[in-house]
């Protein structure tokens, strides 16, 4: 194949190049595109854009209205470093603190995350109990979506061809005393993608009770999901080890997942409830205004490794 | 078609010409003919061929080497000072980090990364920082124990 290599360093470059060459593969740290290619399980395509020099695509920014900008590049080790991020959207901070390995983290970008979009991403379901919106740009125009709307099915997503993610708005927090997390179960910690995931974010009002309770799934149905019949069981509630476990029990209605090499339906289904609850658990230390480590669930292990 | 570009490992300028699906891995290893990186399982799970890309690692075996041009690589050849090995080298011999070696370049630079950023590291640190690089034949302790040593002795020699 005769195989051609463009590498912009604008977004306008950029997406002229996918309108004119449709089919083109976005490449940016190549973790999950690269990676695929050479694992077998799709080739690359015949058109490479390697963004990686996009410089307008770097940066994570704090916004007036108090939400938080995310362009594409940002990288997993940068979503974990930042203070920011740690501090108030700690549930991304796990998730990105969790991704592969160090070698992983430093190459893998938010945008490449969103656009390859597996069922068990680990910003998938940080991004949803955050209700992100997803900024999308091609020749034709800018259209912004909400991150439930982008996902629709195991490395399917409603980007179109021409279109590059070039970055993700984080509107600000609900009032209240606000904390989250993202947990997952694994088989170790490194190299490894969910089997089952959950993100929680939990506000408290002054009275310590639940104003604002969220909860979502990932790696149990085709796409990262929220929990709403969860979230109602938190609302208003007094943040009790009943009401979290009862929210918990809840989020397995949400799932429908499927028999794989990580794990059977059956086990995965069992396990949703466990993992909901710890995700909860953390969301609610940090909500009491406990400072946990990044990931959170390092908080729940003892002994030396 | 191949595209002309310059990779620069371990400071050395190399023109090359290279395919667009070209790892960066087959470039530096047929190529450029550092052959201290190694090709594993091919696809980032097993951390033979890390290097450094701008002073992070990178599976070299799953980057476009195109993609690295105009960047700062760095191998294992570089992280000796002639015939003088680095702190984490003459380490790893020391302690028995070392059985069939495949995977020591990698775990190399992967524990270099680590004590640039953070040169007093726990042992939790040092086994985030190797947990992707595989080895299977003379375990993790004595690597562990490896890069405290080279750690504790980077920071007396910078003391001194």
């Amino acid at each position: 194949m005769d195989r051609r290599y463009f590498q912009p360093t604008t977004v306008e470059e950029t997406v002229g190049i996918l309108a004119e060459h449709p089919g083109a593969d976005v490449v940016a740290g190549g973790t999950d595109l690269v990676v695929g290619a050479r694992s077998g399980k799709r080739p690359l395509g015949e058109t490479l854009v390697a963004i990686h020099d996009v410089y307008e695509l770097r940066g994570i920014a704090e916004r007036p209205d108090g939400g938080l900008h995310l362009r594409a590049l940002v990288s997993h080790d940068e979503l974990e470093a930042h203070p920011v991020v740690r501090g108030r959207w700690s549930a991304l901070a796990d998730a990105s603190a969790l991704v592969g390995s160090p070698a992983t983290r430093a190459s893998g970008t938010l945008g490449g995350n969103l656009a390859n979009g597996s069922p068990a991403m680990e910003t998938g379901s940080p991004l949803l109990v955050f209700d992100a919106t997803v900024e999308l740009v091609s020749r034709q125009g800018r259209r912004d979506l909400p991150i439930s709307e982008l996902l629709q099915g195991p490395g399917t997503t409603a980007r179109r061809p021409d279109e590059l993610v070039i970055g993700v708005v984080l509107p600000p927090l609900p009032a209240g005393s606000v904390g989250s997390a993202y947990v997952r179960l694994e088989y170790r910690r490194a190299m490894e993608i969910a089997v089952v995931g959950a993100a929680a974010l939990l506000a408290l009002d002054d009275g310590g009770r639940i104003s604002d309770g969220r909860l979502a799934l990932t790696a149990v149905a085709p796409v990262c999901l929220r929990v709403p019949a969860a979230e109602a069981i938190l609302a208003g509630a007094d943040p009790t080890g009943e009401a979290i476990a009862e929210a918990a029990a809840a989020a397995a209605g949400a799932a429908k997942p499927i028999d794989d090499v990580r794990g059977s339906a059956a086990y995965r289904l069992a396990m949703v409830p466990v993992i909901a609850r710890r995700a909860l658990e953390l969301a609610l230390r940090r909500a009491r205004g406990e400072t946990l480590p990044v990931p959170a669930a390092r908080a729940l292990e003892s002994g030396d490794h | 078609m191949r595209y002309p570009a310059t990779l620069t490992v371990n400071g050395v300028p190399y023109p090359v010409e290279i395919e667009p699906s070209a790892s960066l891995l087959q470039v530096v290893r047929d190529v450029i003919g550092l052959t201290g990186s190694k090709e594993g399982c091919d696809d980032s799970e097993c951390g033979a061929c890390m290097m450094l890309l701008d002073g992070k690692p990178v599976n070299s075996c799953s980057y476009l080497a195109l993609q690295a041009a105009g960047r700062e690589i760095t191998t294992v050849e570089g992280l000796s000072d002639g015939d003088e090995l680095h702190p984490l080298q003459q380490a790893f011999l020391e302690e028995g980090g070392v059985q069939c070696g495949f995977c020591t370049p990698g775990m190399l630079i992967s524990a270099s990364a680590l004590l640039r950023s953070s040169p007093s590291p726990s042992d939790e640190e040092v086994r985030i920082a190797l947990g992707g690089n595989l080895c299977r034949c003379t375990g993790y302790d004595g690597i562990v124990r490896a890069v405290q040593r080279a750690a504790k002795e980077m920071a007396g020699s910078r003391s001194n």
